[in-house]
Order: structure tokens, then sequence, then C-alpha cells
């Protein structure tokens, strides 16, 4: 099964994707994250205001079948999480890569930009995990 | 029949594997002479013997079928109705082990989410978990919770000096080496108005005990009060209660209870020498992804059936690992299943009219002890099945007198708490018949006259 894996996009190894939008970063999880976890029934987001490093676990994602932490593709400050998502989860299934978004943080080093994944590298990644199973 | 997992020559490749030339060589760092020790046992004899020596030992017990028991301090002789046993020992339930798949065990998953529903409604709670291992457990994991709900940013938790001393205990042990600090308790004296007035902006929780350790209930008006401080901070309140004290007094859940836990031997568990007994758990909806432990939720199969699963399983640790809730994996199903049944035998008028036979024989114990020359009443709060009395002689010495005429004497405070003097924890519930309270204090004048 093909994922989709929008070419204006930055990846994490982790499968968040990140969008920058002036001095901010929108994220989420990729089309593939969502295919793997399964029907995502609770999304827990960080508050407003919480500061974090490139790397640091920021929220957690709960599927039926697993739970899973989410890691910050940028480091920076949220500066809004998708409240809808608290009523309905499987916005993230629906639409990993709009509506689904998760968190937007302000960007405290543009420099980390250049150390995510393209669109390209991504999709060589995902080849090498599904080669794997 | 011989049972041989290994033939003789895959046990010469494993030796040939390992460059060792017979297994007695694996042992060589044992010193021979205790390789094969002469043990000294009595020779063998038949089953009917072994039996008549074994029941013999076991008579040298004072238990509570053949004594009175006046001891209380967490554990409590209830009646337990016949049907508890017989449909806790029914074999579909007593023998299985971690019986949770759905396709092989709806009817223990029934039983399971009855008795959450049942400590639901007992404890004024939305969600309750499929057990704990007992009361001092159940506290330590609320406290774990109320750290993750703050999300781990605060460090320091409340415990109230009245809270029972080995669930303080349990907690310390518990949460050792978390930088969680546990304070609060430190004057066992100090009132809730001192614990309430410590509360502060890194205080995780405050917890209570209800009836507290002393047998003193609290005013559900106070513990309104304190939950409104606590919340008010940011904080979360925990309370600990006696399950049985429920038929009688205002559920922590309508008073704004957090969580709230307790020991569940009470409810249709004997006293086992003090295990395996049962701790019960309960907290709100929105917090539920924080609880500790088992939860068995009601869904619908794909015919539209009303089934039973292990629900927010993903919190557990065989999914979750280090990022589990809690390094619980496992419950207490056989006596969860023994309170349900205990529950569902008793009805909401059963449980009332227990918890109001051992208020009433309480209150008729104390009155009658307090006039007992020698003997003083410490109790001056309200109190349910237990009450503290001041003793004319040592309470071990006491309790050795009273068991020459077949009372078990109650808990030895002078060992928990020196501050009270020679004081002893009495316990009466249902199974203290009035005429043996009547006995009771008769011996009591005539052991220290």
């Amino acid at each position: 099964m093909a994922y989709r894996i929008p070419e204006e996009l930055r990846y994490s190894k982790t499968h968040e994707w990140a969008r920058l939008e002036g001095d901010t970063v929108v994220v989420g999880i990729t089309d593939y994250a969502q295919g793997h976890l399964g029907d995502i029934v609770y999304v827990e987001l960080p508050e407003v205001g919480e500061t974090y490093a490139q790397g640091d676990s920021f929220g957690v994602v709960e599927s039926v079948k697993a739970t899973s932490d989410l890691y910050a593709p940028m480091s920076g400050t949220v500066l809004a999480v998708n409240e809808a998502l608290v009523d309905d989860p499987a916005v993230v299934n629906r639409d990993p890569y709009g509506e689904g978004w998760l968190v937007r943080f302000s960007v405290s080093n543009a420099a980390e930009w250049d150390t995510l994944l393209d669109a390209a590298a991504y999709e060589r990644l995902l080849a090498e995990e599904e080669g794997g199973h | 029949m011989g049972y041989s997992p290994h033939t003789e020559a895959q046990r010469e490749e494993m030796l040939r594997a390992i460059g060792v030339d017979s297994i007695a060589e694996l042992f060589a760092d044992v010193p021979s002479a205790y390789r094969f020790p002469t043990l000294n046992l009595p020779h063998p004899v038949s089953e009917a013997e072994i039996l008549r020596e074994l029941q013999e030992i076991a008579s040298w017990n004072a238990h509570v079928g053949e004594y009175t028991c006046l001891l209380g301090a967490g554990a409590y002789h209830h009646y337990i109705p016949s049907v508890v046993p017989a449909i806790v020992g029914r074999s579909e339930f007593y023998t299985a082990y971690t019986p949770y798949q759905p396709e092989i065990s709806q009817g223990t998953l029934q039983a399971m989410f009855e008795y959450q529903t049942m400590i639901c409604a007992l404890t004024g709670m939305e969600v309750a978990n499929a057990s704990h291992y007992d009361g001092g457990t159940a506290v330590a994991e609320a406290l774990i919770m109320a750290y993750n709900v703050l999300k781990g940013k605060r460090r320091k938790v409340l415990l109230s000096p009245t809270l029972h001393p080995e669930y303080r205990e349990v907690s310390r042990t518990y949460l050792r080496g978390t930088g969680i600090e546990l304070t609060g308790d430190e004057d066992l004296q100090a009132d809730l108005d001192t614990l309430q007035a410590k509360i502060d902006p890194e205080t995780v929780c405050v917890v209570v005990q209800t009836p507290t350790f002393l047998g003193e209930v609290l005013d559900p008006r106070r513990l309104r009060r304190l939950a409104e401080a606590a919340h008010a901070a940011g904080a979360l309140l925990v309370v600990a209660v006696d399950p049985i004290s429920l038929g009688l007094f205002v559920p922590p859940g309508e008073v704004g209870a957090d969580i709230v836990v307790g020991e569940g031997q009470p409810l249709g568990n004997p006293l086992n020498f003090g295990g395996p007994y049962l701790g019960f758990f309960a907290c709100r909806k929105a917090e539920v992804r924080r609880m500790a432990g088992r939860l068995v939720g009601q869904t619908v199969d794909a015919e539209g059936r009303r089934g039973f699963v292990l629900t927010l399983s993903t919190r557990e640790q065989h999914i979750r690992r280090e990022k589990a809730t809690s390094n619980i994996c496992s419950n207490e199903a056989l006596n969860a299943l023994a309170a349900a049944v205990y529950l569902a035998c008793l009805g909401r008028r059963g449980l009332r009219q227990v918890a109001e036979v051992c208020y009433h024989r309480a209150h008729y114990a104390a009155s009658g002890i307090a006039k007992v020359p020698g003997f003083e009443l410490l109790s001056s709060w309200p109190f349910f099945k237990e009450f503290v009395v001041r003793c004319p002689i040592s309470v071990e010495e006491l309790n050795d007198r009273l068991l020459e005429h077949g009372f078990i004497g109650g808990f030895d405070l002078s060992r928990t708490h020196p501050h009270l003097g020679q004081a002893m924890l009495l316990c009466v519930t249902e199974m203290v018949p009035v005429p043996e309270i009547d006995r009771l204090v008769r011996v009591l004048r005539e052991v220290t006259r």
C-alpha cells in the first residue's frame, strides 16, 4: 500500500511531519504512521506555552493497538494545539496532513529544518522499514 | 512417568558446545560436602498420619471461628455468606489463570465489569479498575496516578497522619527514588487543619482516610472543604475508605474526592493471615488514562451482541513498557469476584444493615468498656466500628489475658502511637454478638481488678 508523502513537507525518522509557516512550524503524524497505528482513539496534546527541544516527547497518540509518544521535529514553544482532536481523534486517520494536524510550535532554531528528511529521503526510510518486515 | 526434556545425546552436545566434560563439573564451585548434604528429616509417614500431624499443628492457631475477634486495624472479620465461597470456588473461576481472552472468558470479564460497577456505585466515582493487591498498594498507585495527572510537574504528597501506618509505609517504599516527597504525617497528633495549611503549589495530592486509622469518621462537610482547598491549589484529593462504612456514610465521590481507594477484604474475603487481599481503586472518567491496572469494558461484538473486553490496555506495561502508568500488570481477580458476589448478595439494604449493626455494637461496647474502672475511652470523635481505649495495664498483658478468655484482643497502639500510652484500638463488627460484648466487659473488669 502506498502512503502519501507530500513534497513540501519535511519528516522525522519517528514519523512526524513538519510544515514551515513563517516563523512557526505545524506538526502532525504521517500517513504511514496513522496507517500502522490503526484506529486512533485518543490524542494527548501539550499545553500552550510549553517548550520542547528537538526530539522531546510532546504528547501521546493512542490507537486500538498501541500508545506511542510524539516527538518534536524541531525545538520550539507550543503556540496552538488542535482542540478538535479531543472530541474526534479519528481525524488523524482521515486527514493526517490537513485537519489532523497536532501542534503549532514557534521555531527557536531554524537550522533544525535542514536536519529533517525531505520527501525523497522519507520515502527511502519507509522502503527500508517495510523491507525489514 | 519420567519426564526427560533432553536426551543423553542432546546433553552431550550441549556440554561439548560449552567445553565441559560432565554436568558434575558445572557444580565444581560448590564444595563437595555441600552438594548432597544429609538432611535431618523424620521418617516418611502415611497420608493419614501426616494429615493428623498437620491438623494438630493447625489447631495451635487462635482463629476467628473459635475466638471472638476484637482486632481490626485494616483487616476485618465480617460475615461471609455461603454463596460467596460457593461461587468463587467454581472451577471456571477458581482454576483459571489470567483469564482475559474475550473469546473464552465472558463470564470472568462480566464478573469483573460488575465488580467495577459496584465499586463505582459504592464510592460515588465514575470509573473503577479490576483491583490492586491490597489497600496499601492501592494508596501508592493513587499517588503515582495523581503525580501523572499533574504531568510530573509537582513533587509533594501530603499524607494525613491518620492514614493507616502501613499504607504510609507502603507508599514510601513504592515511591522511593522517584524524587516525590511524602510529608504531612510527621506529627501523629496534627489535625486536618494543619494538613490543609500545608497545601501549596508544589502539592500533588492530599491523602486522607475515613474512618481514620483510629476509627474517626471524618465529617463530609470537612472533607468537602479539604477537597476545595486542594483543588484551588491545583492538587487532587485521595480518600482511602472502609467499604463497609459506605453502607452508612456519604461516599467520598460526593464530597469532591478525585481518587477513592481502600482495602476490599471486608467485602466477602476472609482474614487469611493477611492475604491475599484486594485493593479497590476508583477515579473520575476524565483521568481514566492515568489509572493503573486492568480495566474491563462493555462493548458489542460484530453482530451487535453485548460483550466484555479488557479496555485501555495500551496504558499497561505489557504493551507500553517503561511508559506504562504503573509496573503493575496484575490484579486480584478472585478476591474482586468475592467482593462482587458479596455486594450482589447483600444489596444496598443488606450492606446498610451490616454497617448499622457494626456501628451500634461498637458504640455499645465502647460505652460498656468506658465504665470499667481504669479504662478510658479516648475516642471523643464520631466513630464507626473501631475506637480507642486507654488501658490500666499494658496492652500486651491485657491481650494475653483476653486470649485466655477466648478473645482476640485489639490492636496495640503503643507500637504505633506511643503518645497515647497503653492504648488499644478495638474493633467490633456484626460478628461480635451482644452477649459476647457483655462478657468482654466482665472479663476486662475481672482481669484488671
